[in-house]
């Protein structure tokens, strides 16, 4: 693959030529924290950041979305037809987004391009979408990317790969895609011993890395076993849980979302917003009955699927990036790698966990 | 902190031991930085897991309520008040509870800490003396003074000492007092705007709320089986993140803890943004008291000013 070398001093000129081709988004401090935002004429990316507040998520799959559009006036000829809105997807490019959140959307992929079902919306938007992933050379405390399904240097679902060496970048054109957005930028010099020298950096960061999961056993493990391991893992992990949502809202993998029709005046609109397994009301039935009614049974549903649903249904491995948001915003530290621990080294013989925290 | 922490051990161990209740609620240290969690020891051996210091900022009266057990629970100043507010409203019995005060001198914030330095905090160490706190990562070490780095609720407290208790675990804390803090400095300034900033400083304060509801949810006087966010027969607010919808909520929401709010802080602490919706609350706890001369959680005897009424009210709109 080739490698290419941008000197920091002209990524903005590049940027700038996107500009015309490009949508372009990127992470920005507002407040006193950095969140991916798309990017006015002239604004750049601070790629200084470490990560997100919020994940990216949300740039292929907006919180709240519109999918139809409806009048409820009976004169109107569109009265209660539902009509897809004329949507802007101009080809987008996200610069900088940390392989954690590169690699979610290839978790959520499996969900939403499926032989029997495509979401148009999240494809679509995938589709228009490239990629600048920017290696993370200082992973924080707690990212356990490389023990989940990703690696501060991972590459699987980048487009183009920036490596920050000092005052350049590096960059490795993973995709035709790429390849295309840099030629748009004009970056084009090629890059001396580059792979050797991206090798030892993605060594030495990978080396970094303190946190971890163990997920061997988590496929071998009997579903029923784990999901009635109520008095090893699920009770002593549910009472502090106060069903909030934070960690769902903040996680790049989940992708849970509930459908709901808002008029304005006599205008319709039927939109698809985020939901949480940890909420009440992910589950309710018209009848009032709440199949899932009690927070030990949503808290397990939140772990049994990242950890043991999706770890059986898809056979690649956990459905969490590592990116460790959901550990450092949890107000009451429910903290996913030692439940993913408990899960894995739970032995129903005995009930119990080989570790606890 | 490590005597407030033995003290907690000792005391939950005897309670357990002597069979007085069935469980102890506190707090055990959390596996990252300024995150302790909530937990329950419901036998001797458990007690050890207890731990206290500056990042005990949720409000455990969160955890007992419509619990049936006879409970021994962790209590500092403003957790004590919810747990009156509870008892006031029927949420648990005096009866069942056996609190284990904490004078308290204040939480970290931790949305402060983190917003300070560049990296990611991996450690947080408070001196023996309570006086500086210092935190740690990748690449940096920083020794700040406590008092600048306290939750802003925590800085204007004026009822560190629990209000009520069975049992304190350390001597009382001087109290601060109205000539020492000017707790309404910051609900002064926004009444004193107009219209235009303040819809302005409205609109910039929840710009980034993505209405996970973890302000609601860590909020003990939340307890309403079903939220009027979450209605849907008939549905009183939209779902999405359109502003007004999480204006409603929020305005709301804070109008349902009139004169019910003892300001601790547990919703801005929880909240994922850092988004300080104490701006509101507050503001509603300055109107209790300046019209009722009211203050939450101070009394298990009376009940709050918004659910009473009285005859002879002086107020003409109510009868
Ligand atoms: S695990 Fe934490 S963040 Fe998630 S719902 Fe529970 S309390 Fe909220
Ligand atoms: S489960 Fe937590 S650590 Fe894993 S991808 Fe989601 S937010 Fe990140
Ligand atoms: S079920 Fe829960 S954990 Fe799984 S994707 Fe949905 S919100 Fe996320
Ligand atoms: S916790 Fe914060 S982000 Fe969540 S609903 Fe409350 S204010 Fe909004």
């Amino acid at each position: 693959m080739k490698v290419i070398q941008i000197d920091k001093s002209e990524l903005d000129a590049g940027l700038e030529k996107l500009e015309s081709e490009f949508r372009l988004i990127g992470p920005v401090k507002e407040k006193d924290y950095h969140l991916f935002t798309t990017l006015t004429p002239g604004q750049k990316p601070d790629l200084e950041y470490i990560n997100t507040r919020l994940s990216a998520r949300s740039i292929l799959y907006p919180q709240s979305e519109v999918m139809f559009e409806f009048s409820l006036d009976k004169n109107d000829e569109n009265y209660a037809v539902l009509k897809e809105p004329q949507k802007d997807r101009q080809p987008t490019a996200v610069i900088g987004i940390r392989p954690c959140d590169a690699d979610a959307y290839e978790v959520v992929r499996r969900n939403f391009d499926t032989p029997e079902y495509k979401d148009p919306y999240w494809l679509k938007n995938y589709e228009s979408t490239t990629l600048v992933g920017l290696a993370c050379s200082k992973p924080c405390p707690t990212c356990f990317c490389t023990s989940a399904v990703s690696g501060p240097f991972s590459e699987k679902n980048v487009d183009i790969l920036l490596v920050d060496n000092g005052d350049h970048y590096l960059a490795r054109l993973v995709t035709e895609k790429g390849e295309k957005l840099a030629e748009s930028a004009g970056w084009n010099r090629p890059a001396e011993n580059a792979d050797e020298t991206i090798e030892k950096m993605k060594l030495d960061a990978e080396s970094k890395i303190k946190s971890e999961v163990a997920t061997d056993n988590l496929a071998s493990q009997a579903l029923i076993d784990l999901y009635e391991a109520e008095a090893a893992i699920w009770e002593p992990e549910a009472f502090a849980c106060i069903n909030c949502g934070t960690c769902t809202h903040a996680c790049p993998t989940c992708w849970c979302f509930d459908v709901q029709d808002e008029t304005y005046g006599k205008a319709g609109f039927r939109m698809r917003n985020w939901d949480s397994c940890m909420y009440p009301l992910f589950t309710v039935h018209a009848s009032g009955h709440n199949p899932r009614g009690t927070k030990i049974a949503r808290i397990r549903q939140r772990f049994m699927h990242k950890l043991k649903y999706y770890v059986d249904k898809y056979e690649k491995g956990i459905q969490c990036t590592g990116c460790g948001r959901c550990v450092r915003l949890c107000p009451v530290n429910i903290d996913i790698r030692r439940i993913c621990n408990k899960m894995n080294s739970y032995d129903p013989e005995t009930c119990s966990c080989a570790v606890t925290s | 902190m490590t005597s407030y922490t033995d003290k907690i051990r000792e005391i939950s161990k005897r309670l357990l031991k002597e069979g007085k209740v069935d469980m102890v609620i506190g707090f055990t240290k959390g596996s990252v930085p300024m995150m302790n969690q909530p937990m329950f020891a419901r036998n001797q051996n458990d007690v050890d897991g207890f731990a206290w210091d500056g990042n005990c900022g949720i409000n455990l009266a969160n955890y007992v309520t419509g619990r049936s057990e006879k409970i021994g629970i962790v209590a500092k100043g403003c957790d004590s008040r919810n747990l009156a507010v509870h008892i006031v409203e029927n949420k648990i019995k005096r009866d069942q509870l056996y609190i284990i005060g904490v004078p308290c001198t204040g939480m970290v914030d931790r949305h402060k800490l983190t917003a300070s330095v560049g990296g990611e905090i991996e450690a947080i160490e408070e001196d023996a003396a309570g006086k500086t706190v210092t935190i740690s990562g990748n690449d940096f070490s920083e020794t700040v003074d406590r008092v600048d780095v306290l939750q802003e609720n925590c800085a204007l407290c004026m009822h560190r000492n629990p209000v009520i208790y069975d049992e304190l675990i350390a001597e009382e804390v001087p109290e601060q007092t109205e000539e020492s803090v000017d707790r309404y400095e910051a609900v002064r300034k926004v009444e004193e705007m107009s219209p235009e900033e303040k819809w302005a400083y409205f609109d910039d304060l929840f710009s980034d709320c993505i209405r996970c509801y973890a302000c609601r949810n860590a909020c003990p006087l939340c307890y309403c089986p079903t939220c009027f966010v979450d209605e849907s027969k008939p549905q009183w607010v939209g779902k999405s993140i359109d502003p007004s919808d999480i204006r409603i909520f929020h305005f709301l929401r804070a109008y349902h803890c009139a004169g019910r709010c003892t300001d601790c802080g547990a919703c801005v602490r929880s909240c994922p943004m850092g988004i300080n919706v104490r701006a509101l609350t507050k503001k509603l706890e300055k109107d209790s008291l300046e019209y009722f001369g009211w203050e939450a959680g101070l009394t298990t005897e009376q009940r709050p000013p918004l659910d009473t009424y009285k005859p002879d009210d002086p107020e003409q709109f109510i009868k």
